[in-house]
């Protein structure tokens, strides 16, 4: 367990760790990419040669949260540049770098989310009847993907079950489920079929009620970037990141497991639960390491939901992990 | 002078062979060139290298890619040489196939050796376990074989002393390829998009060999009968 208690008189995040300015990255990939056309002559047809103009994202309102205690920075953080730049968001495109290219164009306000199923009060919310900005906490989560690569990043937001606590689900509900955006005029990659559109991810009503589980409105001092999810997402830091939904346009309670989008696309790799565990490989690699963010090697161990053992470990007495992957 | 003889003189030119050379190496060179301010002050954090790179967020990622996409192109571009010199009659390109197929292996090479070194930690019993365990490492690391087998085997003394046993050995490029084309597909998550026109390259290439297999067999047998 490496979470360090720290004193909130700490130093901001933001005072830390200046922004970093944007580079255009991966130019010189796709000139590598490029260069064999000199000996293809036409194979290059395979290289999506686009040009690097990134999504301008200055703009981004300062939001204002308290540093909740429990969730500094035992890790170092990676920067705001990092976190803005590589990101699994096939809405906007497949590539780590295309969300940073494309999510400009997403408008995020208005913004309405859609509250249905096995609840007290349905109906369609805004941003602000569901998040209550005076009370935003800036909590620093270690945030691991399936594919081994992972990041410690400074959200802002609330806890998940204040959120839901606003809308008074019915004891019979036994599953919360987040659907993102479907929008292919403003989400490119929604135009490709790769994923059963729109982005469908459930948690188990208890695990959405853990004090861990987040719903995100910013990052690093300022209002969410669009391609980390804007306006609003989930952050479930002991699960793989795929679980933690994206732009938010509806929130589902029901009785019955739902039908999740990677599970749809690949049930052997991505199961409902996606529990950070090292002694769960994955169909193509192991898990039992991982590769921090910016670094080379993947040498830094896996923990067991993701380090947050001690929290949540409780949630899954006397399941089998192995099988419910 | 018609398109097709500036090409042949081109061709018979002192240039050509240069200049697939460079060709082929420009993507190493040019990856080094970013590689080499990332990796060297990684590895030794005294030395310090006069220019910067930029690999992204996550440098061994890039790496990979592009390495794996070059051998694999390069792979391609050798199957397709033969095809190019019987429909367009420009027979010196002949001459560069080798060439390219061996820098095929150097990519390949530089894929294998950051997998090993940075995704495995130089651990053998790990990168065993993982190709045993694993069909998409299993097959990529078959094609590499084979790439290494071709790459040993391609010297002028290996080609006199295998004799006709080396035409045989070196058509298991094809099994390379398919393996190559398939370890990409397989390493996808979601989007096969990009594998699957290579793949649909690779099936021309490959055809082509069936067609003129099955014709020169045709060939043979009329001569057969009519004797």
């Amino acid at each position: 367990m490496i979470i360090k208690i720290r004193k909130s008189s700490d130093a901001r995040y933001s005072e830390v760790a200046p922004e970093a300015t944007y580079a255009s990255r991966r130019e010189f990939m796709r000139s590598i990419a490029g260069t064999a056309a000199g000996v293809a002559a036409g194979l290059v047809v395979a290289d999506r040669l686009m040009p690097g103009a990134f999504a301008a994202q200055a703009g981004l309102a300062p939001l204002s949260a308290t540093k909740n205690a429990k969730y500094t920075a035992a890790d170092k953080l990676n920067t705001f540049d990092q976190i803005t730049t590589y990101n699994n968001y096939y809405e906007f495109g497949t590539d780590k770098d295309d969300p940073a290219r494309y999510a400009g164009r997403l408008t995020v306000k208005p913004w309405s989310v859609k509250v249905d199923g096995m609840v007290k009060k349905p109906a369609s919310y805004g941003v602000e009847d569901l998040v209550d900005f005076k009370a935003l906490e800036e909590r620093v989560y270690r945030h691991r993907c399936v594919e081994r690569w992972s990041m410690v990043i400074p959200w802002i937001g609330v806890s998940l079950s204040q959120v839901i606590n606003k809308v008074e689900p019915l004891p019979s509900a036994k599953f919360v489920e987040f659907t993102t955006l479907e929008r292919p005029s403003e989400m490119l990659g929604q135009k490709v079929p790769v994923l059963q559109w729109p982005y469908v991810e459930a948690l188990r009503m208890d695990e959405a009620m853990h004090p861990l589980a987040m719903m995100v409105v910013g990052l690093y001092g300022k209002v969410l970037p669009n391609q980390n999810g804007a306006p609003l997402r989930v952050h479930i830091p002991w699960k793989y990141g795929f679980k933690s939904g994206k732009s938010i346009v509806r929130l589902r309670f029901t009785d019955k497991q739902p039908a999740t989008t990677w599970n749809i696309s690949a049930s052997n790799e991505y199961g409902f639960y996606a529990n950070v565990n090292p002694t769960v490989p994955h169909p193509r690699w192991s898990q039992a390491r991982e590769l921090r963010l910016p670094g080379l090697f993947m040498n830094t161990p896996t923990q067991l939901f993701n380090g947050y053992a001690d929290e949540v470990a409780s949630l899954y007495t006397g399941m089998d992990l192995k099988k419910n992957y | 002078m018609t398109p097709s003889d500036t090409v042949n003189a081109f061709l018979k030119s002192r240039w050509f062979y240069p200049l697939v050379f460079v060709a082929c190496a420009m993507p190493l060179v040019l990856l080094l060139k970013e590689a080499i301010p990332v990796l060297v002050p990684a590895i030794w954090p005294d030395v310090t290298v006069p220019w910067s790179g930029d690999l992204g967020v996550n440098p061994v990622e890039t790496m990979l890619h592009t390495t794996g996409r070059n051998a694999l192109r390069l792979l391609l571009i050798t199957l397709a040489v033969t095809p190019v010199r019987r429909f367009t009659g420009w027979n010196r390109v002949q001459l560069v196939r080798r060439t390219i197929g061996v820098w095929a292996f150097v990519y390949a090479l530089c894929h294998f050796s950051i997998y090993v070194a940075f995704d495995q930690l130089g651990d053998v019993h790990a990168i065993l376990d993982d190709v045993a365990k694993r069909r998409f490492i299993f097959v990529g690391m078959f094609a590499f074989v084979i790439l290494l087998l071709l790459a040993i085997t391609s010297t002028n003394g290996m080609i006199r002393r295998l004799g006709r046993r080396w035409q045989r050995l070196h058509r298991l490029v094809y099994a390379a390829a398919v393996a190559g084309a398939i370890h990409f597909v397989w390493g996808q998550k979601a989007d096969i998009r990009e594998p699957l026109i290579w793949f649909g390259i690779l099936t021309v290439l490959l055809g082509i060999r069936v067609v003129w297999a099955v014709r020169k067999r045709r060939t043979r047998l009329a001569a057969a009968v009519s004797h």
